[in-house]
């Protein structure tokens, strides 16, 4: 009892503060999530403008969608390029991150520099770079010299995540596992690679995600394909149709798999 | 008893400055438990990284069970580590860890499971072999950390600083019990501390060692009773160091002169009359005189400090020079709390002359 008169303040305040930061966060989730609501709430308005009030439901746009061949062939060539450049950059990742790693060698930290400019550098340094390469070398523009590109511009973050995982991974797990009879080899799969499994996914992940929505070096390196991004962007120019608003929402809907996916794989390693 | 580890004049240079070890030959006998003690930095887990394999020497040879093996990478030695920080495999529950060792050796499934069970067992925690490590206590990780390198039953167990995570009161608890494991298992234990008292408790043979070379080895009582240098009397147990002079040396009694009286001790080897020498002495085998009570080695001071402990009373007693010499009671029961003195307070003290270190030169500890 003869407390409650000096503890009422400070629950006030405290009360105070709570809702300044629960209008806060609210505030800003607002902010990040209204604009994918509107996208997905136009997808499916049966009206071209988009204009508010909504003016009744449809799946029309839906099923254009599914007539619409030049927009297919997007949604599959960036699939396709997306899947390429991750395989590409984790193949080259993973190893340069173990290299990094293990071996010392003079100039590491300058090597390691140099592996991180691609992802710094603007998109368009990239893209024309790497287009005076191609032609350079005769090399015909296509979807495999978009997926070079973007596993160059990916590297850095691959080799990045990864290596800042095997930094934070004690020294000592590989030296027991070769105290208890195991080969280099075999630590590094038995107790290397599941502690690093992650991270590989997670920048995979990123890469994958980075790559699917890039434009700049795309613009550079494709040939006559086109992958979604660039595809929306050409017809924006007439505005933005309900029929993208389709493809949004089901980018919208892939995501989520996707990050359920991400946390289901990443969940068993960490304490239950 | 046969050799099991040799280590002949190994030296350990990182850089042409920084020596790891330098020069130790060191033979460890079959089931013994030898402990390599320092400070921070003197080269200890060095020296056992390179019996383990993870470090390999700049110079010398070392042999596990007559094979030279000083070339051969870890997993090719037939010895096992303890590591500091455990490195217990986070991804694998507490039972799959304890097998990995088997597992790599190819035994059997049921062979690995009754294997893994009996070491569990051997530490009391069977209950959770279904457990992640980082669901387990500092102690009970340690004791997992065990099991997984007992478990194979190497020659040689080598644990550095196995104990240096826990807590005072579990530190103590599994110093007996991995005393009573070293016994059970018969295997070799090769530990690196740099705690005197884990060292004097648990093992059979302390190697005390100095900025990369073994400053002395002896069993725990040697080392504490025959102090071949004033950096060991310093670093196992405390001691009292007076500077003096020799004023005479006849067989093996040496009269000292301290600034704060005379001294007279059991000496090893003749000394030179007039040398500069300093005398030291364990703090508990100084002993208070009782009024009208004579002895031969009184120094005569004031009480400067007390210090009490639970165990016993510390006094720091200054003597006419201004040293200080510090003297252990023990309390034996409440009573004897009466007579403590007050600060100020005229005392004499004895310490009989063959409790009484002689090291040559000045020591500035
Ligand atoms: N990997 C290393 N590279 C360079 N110097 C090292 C390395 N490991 C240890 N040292 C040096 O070797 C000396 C002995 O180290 P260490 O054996 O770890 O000592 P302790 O275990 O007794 O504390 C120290 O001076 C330490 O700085
Ligand atoms: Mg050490």
């Amino acid at each position: 009892m003869a407390q409650s008169p000096n503890r009422a303040p400070g629950l006030v305040s405290r009360y105070g503060a709570d809702t300044a930061f629960m209008t806060f966060v609210a505030a800003l989730m607002a902010f990040l999530y209204i604009p994918i609501w509107v996208l997905i709430a136009f997808s499916f308005n049966d009206s071209r403008s988009l204009t508010w009030p909504l003016s009744g439901f449809t799946l029309d746009w839906y099923v254009k969608l599914a007539s619409n061949g030049d927009l297919l062939a997007a949604i599959r060539n960036s699939f396709y390029v997306a899947t390429g450049a991750t395989i590409l950059t984790l193949c080259v990742g993973v190893p340069a991150a173990l290299a990094l790693h293990k071996v010392n060698f003079p100039g590491k930290t300058v090597f390691r520099r140099l592996i991180l400019l691609p992802i710094t550098l603007p998109g368009i340094v990239t893209g024309i770079s790497m287009l005076n390469m191609f032609k350079l070398i005769g090399f015909p523009l296509s979807l495999e010299t978009v997926i070079l590109g973007h596993a160059t511009a990916l590297l850095g973050v691959v080799v990045t995540q990864v290596y800042a995982r095997l930094q934070r991974l004690p020294k000592s797990l590989e030296e027991a596992a070769f105290d208890l009879g195991a080969s280099p080899w075999r630590s590094f799969v038995d107790i290397t690679l599941p502690n690093i499994r992650t991270a590989i996914v997670g920048a995979g992940m990123l890469s994958f995600v980075l790559s699917f929505d890039e434009i700049p070096v795309t613009f550079f390196l494709t040939g006559r394909d086109n992958t979604l991004p660039m595809y929306i962007y050409s017809t924006l120019r007439r505005g933005v149709t309900p029929e993208i608003n389709a493809v949004g929402t089901i980018i919208v809907l892939l995501s989520l798999v996707l990050i359920v996916v991400s946390v289901v794989s990443t969940r068993d390693t960490k304490q239950k | 008893m046969a050799a099991i580890i040799e280590l002949e004049n190994i030296s350990k240079h990182y850089s042409p400055t920084i020596i790891g070890v330098d020069n130790v030959s060191l033979t460890v006998e079959d089931g013994e438990f030898v402990t390599l003690l320092g400070p921070s930095g003197c080269g200890k887990s060095t020296l056992l990284r390179m019996i383990g394999g993870f470090e390999t020497p700049t110079h010398g040879t070392i042999r596990l069970a007559d094979k030279d093996v000083t070339w051969d990478p870890p997993y090719k030695r037939e010895v096992n580590m303890v590591f500091q920080d455990y490195a217990l495999f986070p991804h694998m529950t507490v039972g799959e860890n304890v097998g990995y060792g088997l597992k790599v050796k190819g035994l059997g499934r049921l062979e690995i499971e009754t294997k893994v069970h009996d070491a569990l067992k051997l530490v009391g925690l069977f209950d959770k072999v279904k457990l992640r490590p980082q669901q387990l206590s500092g102690g009970q990780r340690q004791r997992i950390a065990l099991a997984r390198a007992i478990v194979r039953e190497p020659k040689v167990l080598l644990l550095d600083e196995p104990l240096s995570a826990l807590d005072a009161k579990l530190r103590e608890q599994m110093q007996i019990e991995m005393k009573h494991l070293h016994e059970k298992v018969g295997i070799t234990f090769v530990m690196v501390t740099h705690d005197q008292t884990e060292a004097l408790v648990m093992s059979d043979r302390v190697v005390v060692m100095e900025k990369g070379r073994i400053a002395q080895q002896g069993r725990p009582q040697e080392l504490y009773d025959h102090p071949a240098s004033p950096y060991v009397a310093n670093f196992i147990g405390t001691t009292n160091f007076l500077p003096g002079r020799v004023i005479r040396c006849t067989g093996e009694r040496a009269e000292i002169e301290i600034g704060g009286g005379r001294l007279s001790a059991i000496v090893d080897a003749p000394l030179v009359a007039g040398s500069t020498v300093t005398a030291g002495c364990r703090p508990e085998k100084v002993r208070l005189l009782a009024e009208g009570e004579t002895a031969e080695n009184v120094l005569e001071g004031r009480v400067a400090e007390v210090i009490y402990y639970g165990l016993g009373l510390r006094l720091a007693v200054e003597l006419a020079d201004g040293s200080r010499v510090y003297t252990d009671s023990l309390l034996p029961d409440r009573l004897a709390l009466s007579p403590v003195p007050p600060l100020g307070q005229s005392l004499r003290l004895a310490v009989e002359p063959h409790n009484v270190f002689v090291f040559e030169g000045e020591v500035t500890p």
